[in-house]
């Protein structure tokens, strides 16, 4: 669970890295545009990028199979409950919910890849061209239910990164005494940071914080010239 | 701490043995002073019990002192009741005020089964300890006291480790009935001194093994039982047996 983990959290800073590019829009008119364009490109064209997407979902699925089946499995160990359950009195409800939080990632991630992954990947087999990922995001965030799965969905990331990143550090034996304080920092300052920078993303687009897919492409066509 | 008296409702676990189901059955207290502890209180009921010619309540308790960790009981949702770093024999019915209703359940674990009523059996840990919580000494003539110098700070720390009772709250209170705090404690126990380095890595290995044979969970990391230990044993102790586990494994050791 540990190793998993940890590296589904080097593939959220990647992800979102070449996310964020967006926001660069925010900056100069046409650069975030322009920037987002190139980097989509670089990852979805790039062969070792795609090798490494087999693993990663080779690790995304590992992670999720053994999650479940241990917290199936942790589940059974105590066959008759407390009829008054010790609850939040000693120890903090999201560490214990660990397997909802994850398995509400996971509801996430189908509609998730459904939006994005798989018509890009598509049009790449059949027309030899990745879609313009830009405009593909400006679609999708136009419903209002739409985006607040998304950000319901980062909520649930985050909850599952304040206690992950740490408990994998000390699953892994990491977590000496000296260095706990400083993982549990970074561990939960990643937990807030990255879900919030992925949920800007929808409510941006949304709100019409980002510049028209159209206008903005345009744009960047006539500056090239 | 002033003195009073209290009347109190019981709700206690009630099971013939393993192989029959249980149930609750609640019993009134009158007149229980706030300075007896939580077993003496246990031990008027019992009495007024006998005088009613009802069959006493079985519950585990040796020491009546915290060393011992035998009483083993679940108190409103908590192992060894409300108060933190005390065992059900030190926690006093100052804990609690007059009226109060006061729920009581056996530890809940697979791997602890209730043998009657409030006491389980606690057995599987001892087998844990049998699988690798010893070292190998050379017997003699006792050795001169600093022939083995240990650095202070190491000694504290496998001190600290060591004043685990046994007493399995740890597992009670874990979500999970793992007993990852009570294998640390022991673990680090000896892998800080340098009489547990002979057996170092075949000791966590073969005690991990034990662990998952008796049927205890696995540790997800939520810190209940460091919350419940009585003695406040840190989970510090299990990052440690985690790498000791993880090095020995990668040194080959496989359990036997
Ligand atoms: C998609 C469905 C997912 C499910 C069903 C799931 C389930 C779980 C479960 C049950 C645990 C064990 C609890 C624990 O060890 O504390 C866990 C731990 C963890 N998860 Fe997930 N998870 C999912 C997605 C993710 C994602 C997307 C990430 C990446 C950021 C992630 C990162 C972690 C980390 C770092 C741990 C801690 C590992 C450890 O303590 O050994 N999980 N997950
Ligand atoms: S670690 Fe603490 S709670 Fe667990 S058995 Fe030892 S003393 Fe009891
Ligand atoms: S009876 Fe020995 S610790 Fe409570």
């Amino acid at each position: 669970m540990g190793l998993t983990g940890l590296f589904l959290i080097v593939f959220l800073v990647v992800h979102c890295y070449a996310n964020a590019q967006i926001f660069l829009e925010w900056l100069d008119y046409g650069r975030g545009y322009k920037a987002y364009g190139e980097i989509a490109h670089f990852l979805g064209s790039n062969p070792i990028i795609r090798i490494a997407e087999v693993g990663l979902f080779a690790f995304i699925i590992l992670h999720i199979v053994q999650g479940l089946m241990l917290t199936a499995q942790n589940k059974a160990k105590r066959p008759i409950g407390y009829n008054v359950a010790p609850g939040n009195s000693s120890s903090k409800w999201y560490t214990r919910s660990m397997g909802l939080l994850g398995t509400l990632i996971l509801m996430f991630l189908v509609l998730h890849l459904a939006h994005f992954w798989a018509p890009n990947r598509y049009q790449q087999l059949t027309q030899g061209h990745e879609k313009d990922l830009y405009l593909i995001m400006e679609e999708t965030f136009q419903q209002w239910w739409v985006v607040i799965i998304y950000v319901a969905g980062c909520i649930s990331l985050a909850w599952h990164l304040v206690h992950g990143f740490w408990s994998a550090f000390q699953t892994l034996g990491l977590s000496t005494p000296k260095y706990k304080g400083l993982i549990n920092c970074i561990g939960v300052g990643f937990a807030i940071i990255v879900p919030a920078i992925f949920a800007l993303m929808p409510i941006s687009y949304k709100l019409g914080w980002l510049p028209p897919a159209a206008e903005v492409a345009q744009f960047v066509k006539t500056m090239a010239h | 701490m002033e003195h009073y008296n209290m009347n109190l409702t019981l709700k206690v676990w009630r099971q013939q043995n393993a192989q029959v189901q249980g149930s609750f059955e609640t019993y009134q207290v009158k007149d229980i002073s706030s300075e007896m502890s939580f077993l003496e209180m246990f031990d008027v009921l019992n009495e007024q019990l006998i005088h009613e010619g009802k069959e006493p309540i079985t519950f585990d308790h040796d020491c009546r002192e915290g060393i011992c960790g035998a009483c083993s009981m679940h108190i409103n949702g908590k192992a060894h009741g409300p108060w933190s770093g005390t065992t059900t024999c030190q926690l006093h019915m100052r804990a609690f005020k007059d009226g109060d209703t006061i729920v009581v359940e056996p530890w809940r674990a697979g791997a602890f089964p209730v043998i009657k009523d409030l006491m389980v059996d606690r057995t599987a840990f001892d087998r844990i300890i049998q699988a690798g919580g010893y070292i190998s000494v050379n017997t003699g003539n006792a050795q001169d006291a600093n022939n083995l110098p240990i650095a202070k700070d190491k000694a504290d720390e496998s001190f600290a480790a060591a004043t685990c009772i046994g007493c399995g709250a740890c597992v009670a209170s874990c979500k999970n009935s793992s007993a990852m705090l009570f294998l640390s404690a022991k673990v680090a126990h000896l892998a800080l001194l340098p009489q547990g380095e002979a057996e170092r890595k075949t000791r966590v290995v073969n005690m991990v093994d034990q662990m998952d044979k008796e049927g205890f969970g696995s540790c997800t990391n939520t810190g209940a039982c460091e919350a419940e230990c009585p003695k406040e044993i840190s989970i510090m102790n299990i990052r440690r047996l985690n790498s000791e586990y993880i090095k020995a494994g990668l040194s080959g050791s496989v359990a036997k």
